[in-house]
């Protein structure tokens, strides 16, 4: 008994060890310096202070929060937008065509983040593909200023995290069952009204899990704002990366990276919650 | 300021990996040199062994702030020489992490020009020895720029016709030292009321800017993307090595000169061998090296006068006389301003 009970902590402890000694252990150093006080060469002063975190609440910072959370909660919403009818779609398709027709939906991830980013500032300048085309289809006047805008910056963010969004909703609807549906239309239910009355409420803790994901995942990108956005949108990621590699200073860098983290968690956390609740609700259903 | 190949992103995710793998140097070799990639000639380690018999491990770190954090975290140990630019010289002296220089055994400090040896933050070298030095100033296209942009303002205040043209550098102490040198005030300025003042010019300039960018601006000017961009000199060549219309102006109002530097460090086993490696690269044919290859001004005299005459026709700004470089002010390190300058950037980075 007592084997039975061990054996599954034993099989998670390589995962565990791995996650506390290069992840959890990390965090924790680097967040234990926003208590500090950056020294005058840039150094960390370890004097005890709560400096920092009134920092991150000053309304310049706050303003540059409430502007990444808008940017990326407009990427979620695109993203979702584009993802479901593609996932809805692979779903539909002939079981044995589905596994090919993801891997397409995947396959940009098998390519550098960076040099993803990068094709879409050759594809957006003002002497880039896209200004090219337009032109030879006889466009005269001044070429298109596409690149180093915030559409620029969320478009790049919404291609790049479009796969996870596809895959969560896929992995929903691929799991429901179609008897539900027939059992819908038998009822007398079009097509159009089972969709919003069955088919969408069963999938949206797919759709949950790819948009807390998106979300998450560019609200603290600095990679594509300082790419596709030319330095001229300032993120929370790009305003943490400046404290680190910049400005040199840590602490405040650290309370930022800590105010991010908490926003991560709380949502990742409420996304979890709804979709234990809904998928609770589904099985009391069924029963 | 850095060495040229490398974007922005590509060296913060190497930064990222080299901390994550820099655990501890131990190395076989005489010493460990950590320099910005492509800073010195690839096959220095042989040149060097020819030379003295010593074997050397070259390290690169992408930006100084990389190399500084391994640094305060080891409290100096693992290297013999680290290449910073001066500010960050000047901490390294401050928190006691350097040796002072042993003058006998570097002979080729004569090489230098008397101007490298009176910078305000090191002068007579007692620990730091000048590698380059530059300033940093306006670099444009003449065949798109109507007359010579000469003022700050021609890039802070751009003409209509060249307005969404221009670039900027994104680094705290250069975005900011626009502002200051255009207002009139010290690349150092530490009263925050200027300093306001500069972040308001420069908070209006934004509006006119295609982007600011620290590592392709050379190539925009070259594609035709921009007109006028914000520009290191050495960075400028690189722009005109590939379009002849292509030049550098320093501004009327100034520029900021720029100096990265070698120093030894104190907890460094091998001093004698690192004071050995720094009068090798003090020769004149190995300083100029950097100068030919990287384009950036050698502050040494025997290395510069050995330069090809072509060399400085391609390139004007090669031929600045040090006179000129020594009126500018150096950047210094700021002490507690630098919260000032961070919030400074934030709020023009973060204004629409």
């Amino acid at each position: 008994m007592s084997f039975n009970a061990t054996r599954p902590n034993l099989l998670a402890a390589p995962g565990v060890a791995w996650l506390m000694a290069f992840m959890v252990v990390p965090c924790l150093l680097v967040l234990s310096y926003a208590f500090f006080q950056r020294g005058v060469w840039g150094g960390i002063d370890y004097t005890f202070t709560l400096e920092n975190f009134a920092r991150v609440a000053d309304p310049l910072y706050a303003r540059i929060f409430l502007n990444s959370a808008r940017i990326a909660l407009t990427t979620t919403v695109i993203a979702i937008l584009i993802a479901y009818p593609a996932a809805y779609a692979i779903s539909r398709a002939p079981r044995l065509r589905q596994p090919i027709l993801l891997f397409f939906a995947v396959l940009p991830f098998w390519s550098n983040y960076l040099i993803r980013t990068y094709a879409w500032i050759v594809l957006l300048n003002r002497e880039g593909l896209v200004n090219n085309l337009i032109r030879s289809l006889g466009y005269t006047g001044e070429p298109l200023s596409l690149l180093y805008t915030e559409g620029a910056v969320i478009t790049g963010l919404v291609y790049n995290y479009l796969p996870f969004v596809i895959l969560a909703i896929y992995s929903t609807l691929s799991r429901l069952n179609p008897e539900l549906m027939e059992a819908s239309r038998d009822l007398g239910a079009g097509p159009v009204r089972t969709f919003w009355r069955v088919t969408l409420p069963l999938t949206l803790p797919g759709v949950a899990a790819g948009g807390v994901f998106v979300f998450v995942l560019s609200i603290g990108n600095f990679v594509t704002p300082a790419l596709l956005g030319g330095g001229r949108f300032q993120m929370v990621g790009n305003l943490v990366y400046d404290q680190f590699l910049t400005a040199n200073d840590w602490p405040f860098g650290a309370a930022l990276g800590m105010a991010l983290i908490a926003t991560m968690i709380v949502l990742l956390f409420a996304q979890a919650r709804a979709t234990a609740h809904a998928s609770g609700e589904g099985r009391g259903e069924a029963a | 300021m850095k060495a040229r190949n490398g974007k922005v992103a590509l060296r913060a995710a190497a930064a990222v990996i080299a901390m994550s793998l820099t655990a501890g140097t131990a190395s076989a070799a005489d010493l460990v040199i950590s320099n910005w990639d492509g800073y010195m000639a690839k096959d220095i380690a042989e040149s060097f062994k020819a030379a003295t018999g010593l074997e050397i491990e070259v390290v690169n770190h992408a930006t100084n702030e990389e190399i500084m954090g391994k640094l305060m975290a080891s409290g100096g140990k693992g290297y013999d020489i680290v290449f910073v630019s001066s500010p960050f010289a000047e901490v390294l002296n401050a928190q006691g992490l350097v040796e002072p220089l042993d003058k006998s055994a570097i002979p080729n400090l004569a090489n230098l020009y008397p101007e490298a040896a009176a910078l305000a933050y090191d002068p007579g070298n007692a620990f730091s020895v000048p590698y380059t030095w530059g300033t940093t100033g306006l670099c444009y296209r003449s065949d798109k720029v109507s007359g010579t942009p000469d003022s700050w303002m021609s890039l802070l205040q751009p003409a209509d016709d060249i307005k969404g043209k221009t670039t900027m550098l994104a680094t705290d102490r250069w975005l900011m030292g626009a502002g200051l040198l255009a207002k009139g005030y010290s690349v150092n300025e530490a009263d925050p009321a200027k300093i306001n003042e500069a972040r308001d010019l420069l908070i209006e300039a934004k509006k006119t800017l295609l982007a600011y960018d620290d590592t392709t601006f050379y190539s925009k000017l070259v594609s035709g993307e921009a007109s006028l961009v914000h520009a290191w000199d050495g960075w400028c060549n690189y722009g005109i090595s590939e379009n002849k219309d292509i030049k550098f102006v320093v501004p009327k109002e100034g520029s900021d000169l720029w100096v990265d530097t070698m120093v030894v460090l104190k907890g460094s086993e091998n001093k004698d061998n690192a004071m050995k490696f720094i009068n090798f690269i003090l020769d004149a044919k190995n300083h100029a090296w950097a100068a030919e290859n990287i384009l950036y001004k050698v502050p040494n005299k025997a290395a510069m006068e050995s330069l090809p005459a072509a060399l400085g026709e391609q390139y004007p700004n090669m031929k600045m006389p040090p006179a000129e470089l020594a009126k500018y002010e150096l950047l210094r390190d700021l002490g507690p301003a630098q919260k000032d300058y961070s919030r400074a950037v934030s709020e023009i980075k973060a204004a629409n």
